[in-house]
């Protein structure tokens, strides 16, 4: 929004209320930003329809359920080297790996904008293989918890229902995220060819945005999922 | 560096002309030709359940006179049906087919902001048709649950097409709304990002705010489907229990345990009433546009149709349980339904008042579009009354699942937006085509399509408040039901079927046309909008020439008082200009 005085036909000069509506009804563009990252915006407002209907989905099924639904601390426990069991040891470690390609992705946006190629790509490899080690946790997960006799009909502590959303849930989360590493290698070979060095580095922050988002949502998951 | 606005930056979107026959109309990127694609694959569709509908009425007006309509066949029939029209003929008819061809020529820019993803949209789309249509060839048939698809029936041994059938029916849907949530984006970024010089949001055509507006609550609203897509295919395919709960099925135990039937009503209906107006809004605004173009008038209280559109999108996520008052849910749920219910009818009819008032002393020509577009506002006020009926819960109650509901419904979704895209397809026909349609024919067609869908549904609402249930395969020994039903069945089907016919006409007319059509020149109606302003009719590749159009006013300056002509196109610079640019929408 800092470059509205480069527009000669629709700068608005009025502040608060007034300027918000001049922006919204000047012509040509409503926001001032390429058209890619609008439909980025707007996409991740529908996806988060989607989580929130699987979130909502998984509430309910969980209140009208009659059996206990099995207790977080227990089932997502591991031992590491013999140990007592942990609990939410393995997810923790998952989180904090999603947390941190947060961090590596919004510096690859930074350098991005600087133009530095070099450390961009590197950047944008480093989030794409934290985000490759959290897919590849959560399949240890899936597998630990599979080889327990967790399927999404049945489960040997309580509800059905805890193997179902679990399975549906993070199943669909891990995609996104699958989506999101490929996504990544794509973008990150074509910024290194120079693809973007007339067009400009927002792919990588449009890239940015959809990555944050899964983070983002996986807070939702872990909390929903593993805290309550 | 400064930002430009990927609109004026000359180069960053060169066109490339396409060269050989694949790239104009197969794979084409141009949104014209997907809006054709996308209208002739719903069409198609759309007559595939108009099939199924004469079906349906041949079995309720002549029991057992065709052999091979069986009850499984009969259910099959009606959930196709529905599903086809709401879903793979409404939604794809306005939005992909009207929503493709106005978006770029209403405001303006050469494409859409992104033709690959768009040409995709369109791909997929019919994929999405395709494995629709492979369940009738599948064994057990398409599914014969009911569009609604309410589970643990849908998935339940005993019901037609629980296998294989709903199985297609819900992958049809998940690849139907990667088509539309394609397209979407790319609708929704176009008005917001690309509009031309000029063209404020307030200076933009009706059609466009509302197939604006219904594509984001498409996005909004389909995902609601698609999950309970994917969670109804989990409990068919793998065994959960979200939708199942325990029950007892002929005497066996199912293995499902603990699931609950109302959540998929619950999340169908979040999608299900939006998807209402997601229909229903492009339809108000088409017609608005034919009505001002046809009325000689500028469309009566522009901003407040467009808040009115705006408000019935808000309120439409608000109103789904009203579907549900008989489902067991939580009866204070019902009250507050009822409320937002009656709350909606309010702007819905603002905007009929001020189509009435639009027209109120007009110079009104009657020709085919303008008779459709009426004929609408006739049939959207029969059925939304008959909307205030089933909106209250104490008088839905014994009206649920009777003839009233299928005359209402029919009346409201199916017969208004049926005549409006009649309006439009008439309307825009010319710039389609460059060719003039014959009007007499046109006439025809709309007095027996008008009178016939009256003579259809009007017999519904006393066959309803008769109590005949609606979805029976036939009546049988039903002893609160008098024998004269029977008779009115029969001229029911006997009207549809008629109505069926006529509906050759509008086809005859429109091939008849492209041949041997008069030419109807550039702007055949004189209407303000820019698509009628585009220097090659129909518009070519790029739609505008050399240069993109600059806007000076709203979309309604008819019947100016002191103007040369009775319009004065959008992109005419003019006196006008200072007064319509400082009071945007200029309602002079």
């Amino acid at each position: 929004m800092s470059h509205n005085e480069s527009l000669s036909s629709s700068s608005p000069t009025a502040k608060g209320v007034t300027g918000f509506i001049q922006d919204w009804s000047a012509d040509k563009q409503t926001y001032q930003v390429p058209w890619g990252k609008a439909m980025m915006w707007i996409f991740l407002v529908s996806d988060t329809f989607i989580f929130s209907c699987f979130l909502v989905g998984y509430m309910t099924v969980r209140i009208t359920t009659t059996e206990p639904w099995p207790l977080a601390t227990e089932v997502f426990a591991l031992s590491i080297f013999g140990s007592d069991p942990i609990p939410l040891v393995l997810i923790a470690i998952m989180t904090f790996i999603l947390i941190t390609s947060s961090g590596t992705m919004a510096l690859a946006v930074n350098y991005g904008y600087r133009k530095d190629k070099k450390k961009t790509v590197m950047l944008m490899l480093a989030t794409a293989a934290l985000g490759a080690s959290f897919v590849c946790m959560q399949a240890f997960e899936w597998t630990k918890l599979i080889s327990e006799g967790v399927r999404p009909w049945g489960n040997p502590w309580g509800a059905p229902q805890f193997g179902s959303v679990f399975f549906m849930v993070t199943g669909f989360h891990g995609l996104h995220v699958t989506g999101g590493v490929i996504y990544l290698l794509i973008i990150a070979r074509k910024v290194s060819k120079g693809h973007y060095d007339k067009k400009g580095f927002e792919i990588v922050e449009i890239t940015g945005l959809y990555w944050h988002f899964v983070d983002l949502v996986w807070v939702f998951i872990f909390a929903f999922f593993y805290l309550l | 560096m400064a930002y430009v606005p990927l609109a004026d930056q000359d180069d960053a979107h060169a066109l490339h002309d396409p060269d050989s026959f694949i790239t104009k109309y197969v794979w084409s990127q141009d949104h014209k030709v997907i809006a054709i694609q996308y209208g002739g694959i719903a069409i198609f569709v759309g007559l595939i359940a108009l099939g199924l509908s004469i079906l349906m009425r041949l079995q309720l007006g002549f029991p057992d006179t065709i052999s091979w309509i069986d009850p499984a066949f009969y259910y099959q029939a009606v959930t196709m049906h529905g599903m086809i029209m709401v879903v793979y003929l409404l939604t794809a008819l306005f939005l992909g087919g009207f929503g493709n061809y106005l978006i770029p020529l209403m405001c303006g820019t050469r494409d859409m902001v992104f033709p690959f993803l768009n040409m995709l949209s369109v791909w997929v789309y019919l994929l999405s048709v395709l494995i629709l249509l492979a369940s009738f060839f599948v064994p057990g048939g398409p599914t014969g649950a009911g569009w609604t698809l309410y589970a643990p029936q849908s998935i339940t041994p005993g019901t037609p097409g629980s296998g294989y059938g709903i199985l297609l029916m819900l992958v049809s849907l998940g690849v139907f709304i990667i088509a539309f949530t394609m397209g979407g984006l790319n609708y929704v970024t176009t008005i917001l990002q690309a509009r031309t010089r000029g063209l404020t949001l307030m200076r933009l055509p009706l059609s466009i705010w509302g197939i604006f507006t219904a594509t984001v609550l498409g996005l909004f609203a389909f995902p609601a489907l698609l999950v309970s897509a994917i969670m109804l295919t989990f409990d068919l395919m793998l065994g959960t229990s979200f939708f199942v709960p325990s029950m007892i099925h002929m005497g066996e135990t199912l293995e499902h345990d603990g699931g609950s039937p109302i959540l998929f009503q619950h999340l169908f209906w979040f999608f299900g009433h939006p998807e209402v107006y997601i229909v229903a809004l492009p339809a108000f605004g088409l017609v608005s546009d034919v009505l001002s173009t046809h009325a000689r008038k500028n469309i009566f209280g522009y901003r407040m149709m467009v808040w009115a559109i705006i408000a019935i999108g808000g309120l439409s996520f608000l109103v789904w349980a009203h579907h549900m008052y008989v489902s067991g849910m939580n009866p204070y749920f019902g009250f507050f339904f009822a409320t937002t219910t009656l709350i909606i009818a309010v702007p819905t009819a603002l905007k009929v008042y001020n189509w009435v008032l639009t027209l109120w002393q007009g110079n009104i020509r009657l020709n085919t579009p303008m008779l459709f577009a009426i004929g609408f506002i006739f049939t959207f006020v029969h059925g939304g009354l008959t909307g205030l009926f089933l909106g209250n819960v104490i008088i839905d109650v014994p009206l649920a699942d009777t003839y009233f509901v299928v005359a209402h419904f029919h009346m409201v979704m199916g017969v208004s937006p049926v005549l409006v895209l009649y309006a439009a397809l008439y309307h825009w026909y010319p710039k389609m085509t460059g060719k003039m349609f014959n009007e007499t024919l046109g006439k025809i067609h709309f007095w027996c399509t008008f009178l016939g869908t009256y003579a259809i549904y009007l017999p519904m609402h006393y066959l309803g408040f008769l109590g005949v249930p609606r979805r029976y395969y036939e009546m049988g020994n039903t002893d609160f039901i008098p024998a004269s039903a029977q008779a009115l069945n029969a001229n029911i089907t006997i009207a549809a079927i008629f109505v069926a016919i006529a509906q050759l006409l509008f086809f005859i007319n429109i091939f008849w046309s492209l041949k041997s059509g008069k030419p109807s020149g550039g702007n055949p109606w004189g209407a303000t909008t820019l698509e009628w302003q585009t220097p090659d009719t129909p518009p070519k590749h790029g739609n505008w020439g050399e240069e993109l159009p600059a806007v000076y006013r709203w979309a309604y300056d008819y019947s100016v008082p002191g103007a040369e002509k009775d319009f004065i196109p959008q992109n005419e610079p003019g006196e006008e200009y200072e007064k319509t640019f400082h009071h945007k929408g200029g309602e002079s």
